[in-house]
């Protein structure tokens, strides 16, 4: 119990002092400050401006902004939807993959253009080296990217004053890559290929079993991809089975600064947020709502573990914590408190099956995912999504302290009302219709393995990861089929948009507003009082939202369980 | 303000508001109110749902009833928005009601007097009032003055004087000219004065929602239709799992969760909080103001007649190195005795004070002659025998001593300037060629100004003054008043121009002004009261009207922008905290038939599915009513620190709206069993 501890309380130490330096760190990146980074990547971070033909202090207007973000998107959809189609006649591809079929390859080009990755197919199987490193690795920068640009014009937003700009969108997502995701990833990659983690470009290696016969093993560039896929909230994995596979994550080590690198930039972010509008301490009480509903999953979940199933525990076959799903070599804690970071930041990635978890566990995990990815979230959509619960929380607070609700200033009137509304509920309502499309259509009920409350959960935990931008799976549903490509495609595109263009349109109406002086009369936003409201509004939205849903899924399946019917 | 302590179900009226939450079923009148005209949608399909379930002889029992509650919820929420229209309007029509049948006597461009009904005076025509007489419109005094009783806008009994060219020109139709003989100039066409255009406003047709009420909206839109998706998409997904749900409890469980408390109660508090304001005798042009008024961090008070009482009045006898107190005292009570001007009468009351005499009339000695204040002496004083006592400003009596051979000593100019220093008016007193001493006259706070701005303070509302005064005066006046800034020597632009750089700051203004060279100020303040003794440039450029023309009330209206406000933040979090129990009370009613594990959910421990739904639908409908009195009378606002009032509203609307429900359908569902209605 105290390795326990001892583990968790050195984890969140180191992890809060990077992010803490970091934030700062963006915070100057993004206000065109130098740092200590400035003399090596400024030649670069110039090159491609040249290149571009961006003009560095050209601000844009909401619409330009937005214009731009969703351009953007749509070219590298089409570049990667292509890239796969006509991978057979592209270098790079020792194995000889035909083309991706049609639909697989639409969805995974929206699941890596939204930061979901989302994958329906094998990667090993299915992805030239070629696809996998201009087409997906590519986007697992960009698409991240896209989000912290985002995520800082909406900071901007709440700063300005009377202004119609929120920043240049070329130049944020340049600097997003070359000040930020480039050089952690590079380090991370260098952390993982010393550890193991393959990294190379040769084909396939064959090798001869004990049994004398042939065995295919899997290589390829993944150390590289690894480092991105969790720095930018992507966790596409090399491999099918993600970080439970030993190449992608052999030891405590790499579990250790993997799971580092999944929570880096979303906390980072919040401290940049302070950093930012020169209010640390609401950065603080933003990430403290997150942490707070973070550890309460966390404690849950890891509580629902370590219990274990009852009637394994009964029989004598295992002890009490469950250990099903879960790679020996990272254990319960670790792995729970992976799933809890990887389903709380949108990201993704595996290292235990989360179908094989315990019903109250993935009740934890589809939880997270519900309310739209907001505990720390995705890089940079997280803290949007976040801030939309802010306002709807500041709007109803204001009211009750009788004045016209504000935050940080800024007063929010109809139109941040309409935006944040939309932020907040047209991902869950998208992913409700999709599942009852899903379970009452004949094509999509085939797909289910286990029909019954645990299959109500694939079904659900599917849409609710596709509309959270996450990419993780309830293991038991074939995905791949034209059905759930096209629809969590479409689920995909629909949480991805709800939240940036919501976030840039209330980023230009702040921008363009006057702020408030604040007096005593004004809310203390970094109060406790101020962090207790927002979780509980978080909380009772997603209870709200999910409760008839949750209780025929993973609630009942928990009862069944423990009141010792099997499957 | 006797309305206050009178119930808010009054028969007549709750009478009329009944008949009129009926014919608002109308689903084209109910389209203004999204929410609640999906209930009624709801409650359309169950109807028929009724019908056709008769008709094939299934039983009926249940479905009636959630039926006939749905229908109750929407005409609850209906009699919400009537009972305040029927207030508001009862109000605003009762001080109409005293310029109906009202004549007039109109002047024609010849000279000639005609008499006509008040109905037909257009805008610019011009009437004769006389003693006696009623004025018949809202208009302004364009000659002779007058003393007025407005007793019948005001409540206030007092007359008052009002008079044309100066500030206080305005007249309101419907008070009477006790003295004095006035031509008025008609400001308003029938059907348009202020009155008219509150009546207006209350009349939910033509009332626009203000950018609060919308942004309300759009959240109680957004989560109903959140939940209508929870409730569509449950039967596909419950149904999978073996669960069977039917129409009636799908729409039932879809009501309850919808936010229809404070979906049925939002028009009416907006207009409850204009009728609130009638009853402080302030009518509001515009609802967008009273919420500003919730937010107004700043107000600007003009000195005169609101901080001080506009007269100086003497406060202290300084007396000269070589006189007596008696003496001053004796030299100021002769010079003033026939002063009528307020600063005589004000030395005549001090002396009075001073010697200890009250109301015994004092008399000059005979053959005393008065000699009156005038422009070019500025002095004024009595000879008595062979005394010249004289009293004035500095240079004056300066002047007046030396001429009759006397000198001005340094000790008294050195007291002058200290007088001056303090912002108080130096008086100097001479007998003949000798200076008997200064009379301190000192700008008099009002009772109870500073216990008002300091609650003004405490709401976080900085108080700024206005004043003609040179700066050192102001800053004494402010200081002494407890003000947080003055703005001196205004004039119209510099005042303009406050407001523009307070307001570039980010604050939001509210003034109160009566004069023409308001106009421009109170046409850029965010809340702009102008007294309806006023003149008509002032009421014009304000978006609120003050009957009493009286100064303190900004703070009135502070508070009810404020009580709006709150009402619905509070009926908001009520609403939404109701719906915890509602899916307790329904879910376990729905799936436990099927999944009896699920009965656990039933913490209320409910005694049939069908009885949960129902206690749920009638708990849901019967809140509404039970909510009128708190949303048209607001929720009361209390001047403490904002965190200590959140937190006790969040106790009060969030915890309490969380366990009351519990409570509330349990009872409903005893209810239920005992009577045997399902």
């Amino acid at each position: 119990m105290n390795s326990v501890i001892i583990y968790l309380a050195t984890f969140f130490t180191i992890l809060i002092a990077l992010a803490i330096l970091s934030g700062r760190y963006m915070a100057r990146v993004f206000n065109g400050q130098p740092t200590f980074l400035t003399p090596i990547l400024r030649p670069l971070e110039t090159l491609i401006y040249r290149i571009c033909g961006i003009h560095e202090e050209q601000e844009m207007s909401l619409k330009d902004y937005s214009v731009s973000v969703v351009v953007f998107t749509c070219i590298s959809l089409i570049v990667l939807f292509l890239l796969q189609l006509l991978q057979k006649l592209l270098p790079f591809n020792p194995e000889h993959f035909g083309p991706v079929r049609w639909d697989t390859a639409i969805n995974a080009a929206i699941s890596f253009v939204t930061n979901t990755n989302w994958q329906s197919y094998s990667g090993e199987t299915t992805m030239s080296y070629l696809t996998q490193m201009f087409g997906l690795a590519v986007q697992n920068f960009v698409s991240a990217g896209v989000g912290i640009a985002v995520a800082i014009a909406m900071m901007r937003g709440f700063i300005r004053k009377e202004v119609k700009t929120i920043g240049n969108f070329w130049v944020d997502l340049v600097r997003s890559v070359v000040y930020v995701l480039l050089p952690l990833s590079i380090i991370l990659t260098i952390v993982l290929a010393s550890q193991g983690v393959v990294q190379t470009l040769r084909p396939y290696v064959k090798a001869q079993t004990l049994e004398g016969k042939q065995q295919t093993i899997a290589v390829g560039p993944a150390a590289s991809q690894v480092a991105i896929k969790q720095l930018g909230s992507n966790g596409g994995g090399f491999f099918n089975v993600n970080s439970a596979h030993p190449f992608e994550n052999p030891n405590w080590l790499t579990n250790f600064c993997e799971l580092l690198a999944i929570l880096l930039i979303p906390v980072a972010l919040v401290f940049t947020f302070g950093s930012m509008i020169r209010n640390r301490k609401q950065g603080f009480a933003l990430f403290y709502v997150m942490l707070i509903l973070f550890l309460l999953g966390f404690g849950i979940a890891l509580w629902a573990e370590l219990s274990g199933n009852p009637m394994l525990g009964k029989i004598g076959v295992a002890g009490n914590a469950n250990m099903q799903g879960k790679e020996t070599r990272f254990g319960v804690v670790s792995s729970v408190l992976w799933g809890q970071s990887t389903t709380c930041t949108s990201n993704g990635s595996v290292n235990a099956m989360h179908d094989s978890k315990m019903p109250l566990t993935g009740l934890v995990y589809m939880f997270n995912m519900g309310i739209g990815e907001v505990i720390f979230g995705g890089v940079g959509v997280g803290l949007i999504g976040m801030l939309f619960y802010v306002i709807l929380t500041m709007f109803i607070a204001g009211l009750m302290i009788g004045r016209t609700p504000e935050f940080l200033g800024k007063k929010l009137g109809p139109y941040e009302m309409i935006m944040a509304v939309i932020g907040v509920l047209l991902p869950p309502v998208a992913l409700l219709i999709g599942s009852a499309i899903a379970i009452i259509s004949p094509v999509a009920r085939t797909s289910i393995a286990n029909p019954s409350a645990h299959g109500l959960s694939e079904i659900l935990y599917a849409y609710l990861s596709a509309a959270g931008n996450n990419g993780s799976a309830f293991a038991g549903l074939n995905a791949n089929t034209v059905f759930y490509n096209l629809t969590l495609g479409l689920a995909m595109l629909v949480g991805r948009f709800a939240t940036i263009l919501p976030g840039l349109a209330i980023a230009g109406s702040l921008a363009n507003k006057k702020t408030v002086p604040t007096s005593i009369a004004t809310f203390p936003t970094t109060s406790i009082l101020f962090v207790g409201m927002v979780v509980t509004v978080i909380i009772i939205v997603g209870a709200l939202t999910y409760f008839p849903i949750f209780t025929l899924g993973p609630f009942l399946e928990h009862l069944q369980l423990f009141g010792g019917k099997l499957f | 303000m006797t309305t206050r302590n009178k119930t808010v179900f009054e028969p007549k009226l709750a009478l009329r508001a009944l008949g009129r939450s009926f014919y608002k079923l109308n689903p084209f009148s109910l389209w203004r109110n999204p929410v609640m005209l999906i209930v009624e949608i709801g409650s359309l399909v169950t109807t028929v749902f009724v019908i056709v379930w008769a008709i094939q002889g299934v039983n009926i029992a249940f479905v009636l009833q959630v039926s006939i509650w749905l229908w109750f919820t929407v005409i609850f929420a209906n009699f919400a928005e009537a009972l305040a229209e029927a207030q508001g309007t009862a109000r605003a029509q009762s001080l109409r009601k005293s310029r109906q049948d009202l004549f007039a006597r109109r002047i024609l461009p010849n000279s000639e007097i005609e008499k006509i009904s008040a109905q037909s005076l257009r805008k610019d025509d011009i009437i004769l009032v006389e003693d006696g007489e009623v004025i018949a419109s809202d208009g302004e005094i364009i000659e002779g003055t007058s003393l007025v009783d407005e007793s019948a806008i005001t409540g206030e009994s007092a007359p008052v004087i009002r008079e044309a060219g100066g500030d206080r020109s305005g007249v309101t139709g419907g008070s009477r000219v006790l003295s004095g003989k006035i031509k008025i100039r008609i400001t308003a066409n029938p059907g348009e004065t202020f009155l008219d255009s509150m009546i207006k406003m209350v009349e939910s047709a033509r009332r626009h929602k203000t950018p609060n009420e919308i942004a309300l909206e759009i959240l109680l839109i957004g989560l109903t239709i959140l939940f209508l998706v929870v409730v569509i998409t449950l039967p596909a997904l419950a149904g999978y799992m073996g669960v069977r749900t039917t129409v009636p409890i799908l729409i039932a469980l879809l009501v309850c969760l919808m936010p229809t408390t404070i979906g049925g109660l939002l028009p009416a508090i907006g207009i409850a909080g204009m009728d609130r304001l009638l009853q402080h005798n302030i009518i509001a042009l515009s609802g967008r103001a009273i919420e500003a008024a919730g937010d107004v961090d700043i107000v600007l008070l003009d000195k005169t007649g609101t901080i001080t009482l506009g007269n100086r009045m003497a406060t202290e006898f300084i007396p000269a190195p070589d006189v007596s107190r008696e003496e001053i005292i004796e030299a100021a009570l002769l010079a003033s005795l026939a002063d009528e001007t307020p600063e005589g009468r004000s030395i005549v009351v001090l002396c009075k004070n001073e010697l200890g005499i009250k109301g015994r009339d004092i008399r000059a000695p005979e053959g005393s002659i008065f000699i009156p204040f005038s422009v070019q002496t500025r002095m004024s004083g009595i000879n008595v025998s062979d005394r010249r006592i004289r009293k004035g400003s500095v240079d004056a009596v300066r002047e007046f001593i030396e001429s009759a051979g006397g000198s001005f000593s340094e000790l008294i100019s050195r007291q002058v300037d200290e007088v001056a220093s303090h912002g108080d008016t130096p008086l100097v007193i001479a007998d003949n060629g000798r200076v008997i001493g200064i009379i301190r006259l000192k700008d008099v706070l009002k009772q109870g100004i500073k216990s008002r701005l300091a609650q003004l303070r405490q709401m976080g509302i900085r108080s700024v003054m206005i004043t003609g005064d040179n700066p050192l005066t102001a800053a004494s006046i402010a200081a002494e008043a407890g003000l947080d800034d003055f703005v001196a020597q205004a004039r119209p632009e510099i005042k303009l121009e406050a407001i523009r750089r307070y307001q570039t700051e980010g604050h939001l203004l509210a003034m109160i002004g009566d004069g023409t060279n308001d106009a421009p100020a109170l046409a850029q303040a965010d809340v702009a009261v102008a007294m309806n003794a006023g003149t008509q440039a002032a009421r014009e450029a304000a978006n609120m009207i003050d009957l009493d023309s009286n100064p303190t009330k900004l703070l009135d209206i502070v508070e009810v922008g404020k009580q709006i406000l709150i009402t619905r933040g509070a009926l908001t979090t009520f609403s939404i905290a109701n719906d915890v129990s509602k899916y307790f009370a329904i879910i376990p009613a729905i799936f436990a038939a099927a999944y009896p594990q699920l009965g656990i959910l039933n913490v209320m421990h409910l005694s049939s599915p069908l009885s949960a739904v129902l206690s749920a639908v009638i708990f849901n409908a019967v809140v509404i009513p039970m909510l009128i009195p708190i949303a048209l009378r607001g929720v009361r606002f209390r001047t403490r620190s904002v965190s200590t009032l959140l937190k006790l509203n969040l106790l009060i609307y969030g915890i309490g709206g969380l366990i009351l429900p519990f409570i509330g359908i349990k009872i409903f569902d005893l209810i239920i069993n005992l009577l045997k209605l399902v």
